[in-house]
């Protein structure tokens, strides 16, 4: 039994990790299905969690933190947007950058506001997305196998790892069901096809792009005032790249993301709870082999196991009318 | 109104001019297309043809100049503008999303709602019926990538119909198809003008105009010089117009006059990346003052023989002396050293680099000369004087050295290799299709100076899949037959025994 409730504390932590993932690389979906690349993730989470846990701060309302990452992370995604779009520019230089301005600006603004280093100070009650009790998780607890996993993995989470989950449906029907949709794939793969079906190639892009930020906008909320209750230097940490990774290994498509992310944030959980302990006949091995693992896992994918990775054709592409 | 006898032409154009820069694109064009008809639009490449589509299609604004649709003058702001006036296009390159169903790209545009479940039965219906109507064959669930070239033409002007086209303009339509699937493109258009479509064919080859369209006009650098009837014009008078001069489509040469060996080839064998024969124990000779036509279906290792005589595959055995010196050790500069020049098959693949500017082609493989500089660096000013000098004489247009290459149009690009290739004055000159995707005017001039280099002695070794070109250069063919040479005929062979030679069914 014992061996049961580490699983279930794994899964838990699973989940947990998986949601910024999650959220991070469904937004790289929709602007990379759109032919914009977007390595820019990273800083969209990260000025996102600052400018939430900054809100959440000053308001006392977490709701109201949220908005406020949104609209950061897409104010972001504008500028990668015109600097891309607009202006036709190098789409991974555009994005590297704004990664730059991000983890400066942060720490700047942090110190500057609150003189803390770059951290934002404790925001608690109403300023923090709280673990939500799903009606009968406690009832549910004694219940063997099922009760520990519906009370500790699927119960006890926030709201916003629930709309995480709901989004993937949402993604999926949105780009596969929807006029939106089809135009956001046909924009990704030929500009030249929807160019000459009179619609606008530009504004179609942008259209993506901003929901690009506004998915952003949830993942950077979720690590500052969710997952933890203030703003740390670089507290991102890199996983917009492994989001992209994600993307890149589900081959651009929603329910396959969403394993992926599950995957990582699952490599994410044995690190943490490996801390310390030793492996069956190996002995003691140091965490830092865990941590290593997700990124190993990386390489190991993006190096050709995932067979052919199809990318949308036109990505990384600006569109210029052909004479 | 139904009483009128001569009913409004579907288009008219009245003084359209357009210029890009000081390129003067399209000079006061004035054109009356009737309704239900097919009419051709002929022109050399860069003529102005595509330009002059495109502003009918909303693609650009005439800088000048009315158009009229049935009878209504309009503005064509955009290509949504363009296709509720009920004109639709054929690119050349299919705008398709290859990875759509070819519903999908169908509909992509006129949806109908937010959705796309609700609408796709009605769309699929109304496609039905046009495929019916039309005799347009292709599954509608078919993914575009799956179809073949033919099949995607036809979503292409499904596509068109759908939007309610009445008008259809075909950019080039053929370029991309085989023979048996442009008869059954211009089965096609002959089902949509009998139903009162009016249908513009833009197009370089003769033979198509001839065979399908009612009327033609021809373009020639910008102006409209020129419109027939179809039934009372000829080739000749067409291929005349379009270049501005009498173009010879038979080439006249006076006899060979052999010398001595040049190129020397014996026993050669060359293997594939998987092991496979391409060229099996070849033997022959080329001598100076003499084309030797290497006549073939495209695949048969006649690519493969040129690569290895070039000096850019290594053949697995036999021998080849250029000027009676062995060559197999030696790389492809040291070959041209000794006095080989090669205008490769392909020219966007070998002959060019397509981004850099029309002189640093000029001299590509021959940068090391010491005419184009010293050491390590390059001497600008002496390289630019001497890509105006063969834009000059090889009449390259635009005469522009500082202009990127792509922005050249096929002729012109492949003269750009041509010239480099044979103002280097070389003993020996190999030559793959010189001709594919080029003009008439210039597959003329570039004949021309395949015969000039002959006459001035030096060996050429032809390989072209042209039948006709392969006939009216060559002083002796040899037949290539699944890698071995099958026959040598002299140039008076007719089609018909070379035909079943290259078939491998005699020798």
């Amino acid at each position: 039994m014992e061996n049961f409730d580490i699983l279930v504390s794994i899964l838990g932590s699973t989940v947990r990790l998986s949601i910024p993932l999650l959220f991070t690389a469904l937004a790289g979906l929709f602007s990379e299905r759109a032919g914009i690349f977007d390595i820019g993730l990273e800083g969209k989470m990260l000025a996102a969690a600052f400018a939430s846990a900054v809100a959440a701060y000053l308001t006392g309302s977490a709701w109201l933190g949220l908005l406020a990452g949104i609209a950061i992370s897409i104010l972001f995604s504008l500028v990668h947007g015109f600097a891309s779009i607009t202006n036709r520019g190098n789409q991974i230089v555009s994005g590297v950058a704004l990664n730059f301005v991000a983890i400066g600006l942060t720490v700047v603004l942090g110190q500057a506001w609150f003189g803390q280093g770059g951290r934002t100070p404790q925001v608690s009650g109403e300023g923090r997305f709280s673990p939500i009790i799903l009606p009968g998780a406690d009832a549910m607890r004694d219940v063997p196998i099922i009760g520990p996993l519906y009370a500790n993995v699927i119960s006890g989470n926030n709201i916003l790892t629930y709309m995480a989950f709901l989004a993937v449906p949402l993604a999926w029907w949105v780009l596969f069901r929807t006029r939106f949709g089809l135009r956001l794939r046909a924009v990704g793969e030929n500009p030249g096809a929807v160019d000459t079906a009179g619609i606008s190639v530009t504004w179609m892009r942008y259209r993506a792009v901003i929901v690009a930020g506004f998915l952003c906008g949830f993942s950077g909320t979720y690590l500052a005032i969710a997952q933890s209750a203030a703003f740390i230097n670089n507290m991102s940490a890199g996983k917009g790249y492994i989001a992209l990774a994600a993307l890149i290994f589900a081959k651009w498509r929603p329910v396959p993301v969403m394993f992926a992310c599950l995957l990582f944030g699952f490599l994410d959980a044995i690190a943490n709870f490996m801390q310390g302990k030793s492996v069956p006949l190996i002995g003691e091995v140091p965490v830092q082999i865990f941590q290593a693992l997700p990124y190993i896992l990386t390489c190991v994918l993006l190096a050709g196991f995932i067979g052919v990775a199809r990318a949308p054709k036109a990505g990384g592409v600006p569109y210029v009318k052909e004479r | 109104m139904s009483l009128d006898p001569s009913p409004a032409p579907a288009i008219e154009l009245v003084g359209i001019d357009k210029k890009f820069g000081p390129v003067h694109a399209n000079k006061n064009i004035n054109l009356t297309i009737a309704k239900g008809s097919i009419h051709g639009i002929i022109g050399e490449n860069g003529a102005g043809k595509s330009t002059l589509m495109s502003i009918i299609y909303g693609f650009y604004q005439a800088d000048q100049g009315q158009i009229r649709i049935n009878g209504k003058p309009i503005v064509i702001r955009d290509s949504q503008a363009a296709i509720s006036n009920g004109i639709g296009m054929v690119h050349q390159h299919f705008m398709l999303v290859e990875n759509f169903t070819v519903l999908e790209n169908v509909v992509l545009g006129v949806e109908g709602g937010a959705l796309l479940g609700r609408d796709a039965a009605r769309a699929r219906g109304e496609l039905e019926r046009l495929q019916k109507d039309y005799g347009l064959e292709v599954d509608l669930d078919a993914i575009v990538e799956d179809l073949p070239v033919g099949a995607q033409q036809r979503v292409e002007i499904l596509k068109a119909l759908y939007r309610g086209a009445d008008i259809l303009i075909l950019d080039e339509p053929t370029g991309v198809l085989t023979p048996a699937e442009a008869d059954h493109l211009f089965n096609v258009l002959r089902v949509l003008r009998d139903q009162g479509k009016t249908i513009l064919l833009i197009t370089h080859k003769l033979r198509e105009i001839m065979a399908i369209t009612d009327a033609v006009s021809v373009m020639r650098r910008g102006e409209m010089v020129a419109t027939r009837a179809t039934a009372e014009t000829t080739v000749e008078e067409l291929a005349e117009l379009m270049v501005g001069r009498r173009v010879l489509l038979h080439v006249e040469k006076g006899e060979a006059k052999p010398g001595p060996v040049l190129l020397s080839v014996k026993n050669l064998t060359v293997k594939d990346g998987r092991g496979v024969k391409m060229v099996d124990n070849v033997s022959f000779d080329v001598r100076a003052g003499e084309i030797v036509g290497i006549a073939g279906v495209a695949g048969n290792g006649q690519s493969e023989l040129l690569e290895a005589i070039a000096g850019i595959r290594k053949p697995s055995s036999g021998k080849i002396l250029i000027d009676g010196q062995p060559v197999a050790e030696l790389d492809a500069a040291r070959r041209r050293e000794l006095g080989l020049a090669h205008i490769p098959e392909d020219r966007h693949h070998m002959g060019l680099v397509l981004k850099f500017e029309e002189y640093e082609n000029s001299i590509l493989g021959y940068h090391r000369d010491q005419r184009y500089g010293s050491g390590a660096f390059l001497d600008l000013e002496a390289i630019r004087k001497d890509a105006e000098d063969k834009i000059a004489k090889y009449d390259i247009r635009p005469p522009n050295p500082r202009l990127k290459t792509a922005n050249f149009s096929g002729g012109n690009q492949q003269k750009i290799v041509v010239a480099r290739e044979i103002e280097r004055d070389p003993k020996l000159l190999i030559v793959g299709q010189p001709t594919r995707g080029v003009d008439v005017g210039a597959i003329e001039f570039i004949h021309r100076r395949i015969i000039e280099t002959r006459d001035a002695g030096k060996a050429v070794l032809l390989v072209s899949v042209e039948l006709d070109e392969i006939r009216s250069l060559s002083d002796r063919i040899l037949v290539m037959f699944a890698g071995k040479i099958v026959g040598e005929k002299t140039s008076e062979a007719g089609e018909q025994t070379l035909g079943l030679m290259m078939a491998g069914i005699a020798a």
